[in-house]
């Protein structure tokens, strides 16, 4: 009863804030009521009985995210700046009436649609449950994107890669301009909160076996402190040792490509875990991915191609007009 | 906990999908357009995880939560490389409102439409 | 209702209350500077707070020090940002809100 009174306050409040974040007048409030709304989704996947999800919601979803759109904002409005630019002032009223009655009709059909389903799906619950025993985690997600839907977790490693790829193809990304030496207090909540990252990244890797946990949010974590280090100006070393980089953001894939041929060699079936294994094969593979899903996520923040340390200022400006 | 009722977001789901789908044909900025297929997806998800916790079982359907947690990275991988194309567009055509009649010029020749000093040679 | 759920409920009231009071603090007051001290601890002990009364619905020694653990992180965060937001408005001459000023 008192939960559904949470759902009653929570999702009014969701909505509202999925509309101002897209519609304030104001870009960087948008931003901050994105990010805001990205932590109350979190809250409902908790109320939802997801805990996996609202780890990755708040860490990748919420957080990077987040980060990612506010980086780009001040990029542009900082090179907005160097030229004039002329806002297009948006539609006029009439399509924009036309598409609000368009999207209204959407949301009556979807509306329509959702309430029409069973309430009471049968779902997979059951099939996923009555072979977990032989999967080799007991925690069910993890159990579905290890081993039943090993596949398409390839591919999302494999998406991340692409993604990164990209977004290096494109554009030289520049550190962080960061100046610590009138920072003392950064620098010492990086001392702080940096080895506790780490910690929690490999924590969060060992305990997706049991609990809600797993390499994406190991991952999310590493990604997180791998910004830090941008933002605290003390990832130029990091950033540079290009060969090392690459190394690690091709490490999920290769080992994940690694470990579907031999088990291709070993039981004939493409991720066919030999029965008992399946736990340290599981273990094998997130270990790589989760290496390679840090990187790539703090990477994204960076924006572009490292610059590979020819020295700042002039690697600054040219990188700004590239 | 089995018999609570999660309809609500489903319909929160549903309006999360609309909202998104009306910003990102009436909004003209290349961020909030971003944004709003973020937001899209997150409704998506309502829906997804919403359906998931309704089924029978002492458990929440588990095929859901994971596909929802692959498609969060696959949301955030979209969306770090559609900031690199925005700031690309933006680097090309001087303007990060391209609207509907703008061509996305040739980088090597000053652009007649956006009237601004040129200001970009591209890199290779 | 044991002994324990009365308090949990107790003290997450009162962490309702502080974050309240914070963010009232964030709307009415004058300044960033003022905003940010009132954000930051009242926020804080809300956190802290809401992390007791968690404590006492924990189920081992491990929880509890896990949630100890994040209230010390948060408290770690909100200090430090709190601080670079301050030094940042500061040197870009953000002056602190005085009695005359309207």
């Amino acid at each position: 009863m008192i939960l559904q009174i949470f759902d009653w306050v929570l999702l009014p409040v969701i909505v509202a804030l999925a509309w101002r974040s897209l519609n304030d007048r104001d870009l960087f409030r948008a931003v901050i009521k994105f990010i805001a709304l990205g932590l109350l989704l979190a809250v409902a996947w908790v109320r939802l009985r997801a805990p996996d999800v609202a780890l990755a919601e708040a860490a990748v979803g919420s957080g990077l995210t987040g980060a990612l759109i506010l980086s780009a904002l001040v990029r542009m409005r900082r090179r907005e700046q160097a030229a004039t630019s002329e806002a297009t002032g948006g539609i006029e009223v009439m399509r924009r009436v036309s598409i609000g009655i368009l999207s209204l009709a959407l949301f009556a059909a979807l509306c329509w649609a959702v309430v029409a389903l069973p309430a009471r799906p049968t779902g997979l619950t059951e099939a996923s449950l009555a072979r977990l025993s032989e999967s080799g985690v007991t925690n069910p997600v993890t159990a579905v994107l290890l081993n039943y839907r090993g596949y398409d977790t390839l591919l999302e490693v494999g998406v991340l890669l692409l993604a990164i790829i990209g977004v290096w193809s494109l554009r030289r990304g520049e550190l962080p301009a960061a100046d610590l030496s009138d920072r003392p207090l950064l620098l010492s909540l990086l001392r702080v909160v940096l080895p506790v990252l780490v910690l929690a990244a490999g924590y969060m890797l060992w305990i997706g076996a049991f609990a809600p946990g797993g390499a994406f949010q190991g991952g999310a974590l590493l990604g997180g402190a791998l910004v830090l280090l941008m933002l605290g100006g003390l990832a130029r070393r990091v950033v540079n040792r290009s060969r090392l980089l690459r190394a690690g953001l091709v490490l999920g894939v290769l080992v994940f490509a690694m470990v579907c041929a031999i088990t291709l060699l070993l039981t004939g079936g493409f991720l066919q875990y030999p029965s008992g294994s399946g736990g340290a094969w599981i273990m094998v593979i997130e270990s790589a991915a989760l290496i390679s899903i840090g990187l790539t996520l703090g990477l994204l923040y960076l924006g572009g191609r490292p610059t590979g340390g020819q020295g700042d200022s002039a690697d600054r400006s040219s990188s700004d007009h590239a | 906990m089995p018999d609570a009722d999660h309809r609500i977001y489903l319909l929160a789901g549903a309006a999360l999908f609309a909202i998104g789908f009306y910003s990102l044909l009436v909004q003209p900025h290349l961020l909030r357009r971003i944004m709003a297929v973020n937001v899209m997806g997150s409704g998506v998800f309502l829906v997804y995880l919403a359906l998931g916790a309704q089924t029978a079982g002492v458990i929440p359907d588990p095929v859901p939560q994971a596909m929802v947690l692959t498609g969060i990275v696959v949301s955030v991988c979209a969306t770090g490389l559609a900031l690199v194309l925005a700031d690309r567009v933006q680097a090309a055509m001087g303007k990060v409102e391209p609207g509907d009649d703008a061509e996305v010029a040739d980088p090597a020749v000053p652009s007649p439409a956006s009237g601004e000093p040129h200001q970009e040679t591209p890199s290779a | 209702m044991s002994v324990l759920d009365v308090l949990t409920g107790l003290l997450l009231t009162a962490a309702v209350f502080f974050f309240v009071a914070g963010t009232v603090g964030l709307l009415r007051f004058p300044d960033i500077y003022s905003r940010l001290h009132a954000l930051t601890k009242a926020d804080n002990v809300g956190v802290g707070l809401t992390v007791l009364a968690l404590m006492l619905q924990a189920e081992n020694g491990s929880e509890i020090f896990r949630l100890g653990l994040i209230w010390v992180l948060v408290l770690v965060a909100s200090a430090t940002v709190s601080f670079l937001i301050g030094n940042e408005a500061y040197r870009r001459g953000q002056k602190p809100w005085t009695r005359g000023t309207p």
